[in-house]
């Protein structure tokens, strides 16, 4: 059976688009390398740790396409993830800023000891919450996922010795292995650092077996499972992978802000990740990044201009979904 | 023969519908058994309760011996009980040839990597292709499966559950839809992997049916009523009555 000629010659990915990707990859990393130079060209200084702040949110809108773009896992928590992560670093200073214990445990501000600590115990938290949300699909599962964040969110607002409401602030930043992370410059490429280290790390998951597996159980859970995969346990592997990388971006930035609150893990929090992922395009990884960028950057634009900026900013995303379904990253870099 | 897959008085209700029926049926190592039956008789219902999609009421299920019917889904096809969908369900978009990767990986070891390329993955890809040209889709190999045609689906889909090297197969209409010259391909081929795996087979075209089954059991309303060689089902005048009267046999 002759197959129609023009299906036949249409590879899955074409080579031009390969590498007009690169060159956008490229070009996205030099502008990053190259922030805080424009930054004190322009004499604008204090906009480094704007950018900072765009740096780290791009880590948890990437962590959450992985599960959200690449396993169809649409999350409504996860900056439940990001404010457990802040919440670790600033917890750990605090013990070791007035020398009390927690569980015999004096704190520490070491970045190199925190935040791999950060990643953890938000894994740890994670891991059984997955368990249970994964239980179900669809709506349920975005239901589900927003109550348990709602939960943590409360627990954070209930606990008054880590100031409640009112959040919990750090005197100072983290060191890192002799670096001084005060200065806002060696900071953001500590920042960046992470955010190329997690992106490179999830875009090689993508292409592993694993990500074929969670890429397949996006497309068809059924076909999954009749192939001898067992789903469940891969979804869930994903979801607290993507848990881990939220906890470094909030680790990251209660060191930014020097303070940590339920804010972080409330759930307009997590409509605002979605919303970077959805921008950027979902499941293309790189385009959160620039859904995080353009998001806060339009943001901050309007804000300055009219507080009513809600206002204008929605009807421009709902324009620009609908008109641009594979989001900025499908503007700029085509086909992924 | 010694039995492979065994269904002993299986019931499956859907409210007041009796889907499955007291259905006890056999499949023979190294035979093809094909189950007939008219539209809406519960043959994909019957499908469904041996792949572990459905639970049956009540009845067992054994495969190779071993009572199945708790098993879940991926867990039978762990086992060597490999199917195609009546209604294509493959991964759109993904190529051809990751289709089948996927299926070739399934049977090699853990999925649990995370860091190597796998679409770079020659102990994958190398039988990806070998099945996909088995079954005459070499050419397609690099094209989105969304983009395929519908025969192409289906050429897919088996080649898809032949890379599970599977210890026995269920295929649910697998010429459902196709032109002539697909479907006679797809006999072609069916009769050409009957001497390594033992088949239940579902469809409607009867020439195929009789050209490739060893026995044909006739499914209605959820009943067996009868089983046996294809001659003698042709020849029965219960079935010529309930079934393939309409059609003058
Ligand atoms: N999930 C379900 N809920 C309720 N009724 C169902 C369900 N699945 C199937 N049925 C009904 O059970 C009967 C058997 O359906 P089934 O799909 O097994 O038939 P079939 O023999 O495969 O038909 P066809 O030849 O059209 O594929 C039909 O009357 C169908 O409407
Ligand atoms: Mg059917």
């Amino acid at each position: 059976m002759p197959a129609p000629l023009a299906s036949a010659q249409l590879p899955a990915t074409p080579p031009a688009s390969v590498a007009r990707r690169r060159v956008v990859l490229l070009a996205g990393c030099l502008l990053l390398a190259a922030l805080p130079a424009i930054a004190h060209g322009a004499g604008q200084p204090f906009l480094i740790a704007t950018f900072t702040r765009f740096v780290i949110y791009a880590i948890a809108a990437v962590s959450l396409d992985l599960i959200l773009g690449i396993g169809g896992l649409t999350s409504f928590g996860h900056a439940a993830w990001f404010g457990l992560g802040g919440y670790v670093v600033a917890i750990a200073a605090f013990h070791a800023q007035d020398a009390s214990t927690l569980l015999g445990w004096g704190g520490s501000t070491e970045a190199l000891v925190v935040w791999p600590l950060a990643i953890a115990v938000t894994a740890l938290v994670a891991l059984p919450i997955g368990a249970l949300s994964l239980r179900t699909s669809g709506i349920h599962f975005i239901m589900i996922t927003l109550a348990f964040a709602q939960m943590l969110f409360y627990l954070f607002v209930s606990v008054k010795f880590y100031g409640g409401d009112d959040g919990l602030a750090m005197q100072r930043r983290n060191t890192l292995a002799g670096a001084d992370l005060r200065d806002a410059t060696v900071f953001y490429y500590v920042c960046v650092a992470c955010l190329v280290a997690w992106t490179t790390l999830c875009a090689a998951i993508r292409r592993s077996r694993f990500g074929m597996v969670l890429s397949g159980c996006r497309q068809s859970e059924r076909r999954l499972l009749a192939l001898g995969y067992p789903v469940y346990r891969y979804k869930l592997v994903a979801f607290v992978l993507a848990a881990a990388g939220a906890a470094l971006s909030g680790a990251l930035w209660a060191n930014a802000a020097r303070f940590v609150s339920p804010d972080m893990l409330a759930w307009v929090k997590s409509g605002e990740l979605m919303v970077m992922v959805i921008l950027g395009g979902t499941g293309t990884l790189f385009g959160p990044i620039a859904g995080a960028f353009v998001l806060l950057g339009v943001e901050q634009l309007l804000s300055a201009w009219t507080e009513h900026w809600m206002l204008i900013l929605g009807p421009l995303l709902v324009l620009f979904v609908v008109f641009a379904r594979r989001g900025l990253w499908g503007l700029v870099a085509g086909e992924r | 023969m010694a039995t492979l897959l065994e269904t002993s008085r299986l019931d499956k209700s859907f409210g007041a519908l009796k889907a499955t029926d007291d259905v006890s049926l056999a499949v023979d190592a190294g035979e093809v058994h094909a189950v007939i039956g008219p539209n809406g008789a519960g043959k994909t219902t019957l499908i469904a309760q041996l792949t572990g999609e459905l639970a049956p009421d009540r009845g067992t299920i054994r495969f190779d011996g071993r009572d199945i019917t708790g098993l879940p889904t991926w867990r039978r096809t762990r086992l060597g009980l490999a199917r195609s969908f009546q209604i294509t369900t493959l991964l759109p978009q993904m190529s051809a040839e990751d289709n089948v990767a996927l299926a070739v990986q399934a049977r090699s070891g853990s999925s649990f990597r995370f860091f190597a390329d796998a679409r770079r993955d020659t102990t994958l890809r190398g039988p990806a292709r070998s099945f996909l040209e088995r079954v005459g889709l070499a050419p397609v190999a690099q094209t989105r499966c969304r983009e395929l045609s519908h025969g192409e689906h289906r050429q897919l889909e088996l080649a898809v559950a032949l890379a599970l090297q599977p210890r026995m197969l269920l295929l649910d209409e697998p010429l459902a839809g196709m032109g002539q010259e697909d479907s006679a391909r797809m006999v072609a081929l069916l009769r050409s992997l009957k001497s390594e795996l033992p088949m239940l087979l579902v469809e409607h075209d009867m020439d195929a049916v009789f050209s490739l089954a060893d026995r044909v059991s006739v499914l209605v309303y959820g009943r067996i009523i009868a089983t046996g060689t294809p001659q003698a089902i042709r020849d029965d005048p219960a079935v010529r009555n309930a079934y393939l009267g309409g059609q003058g046999g």
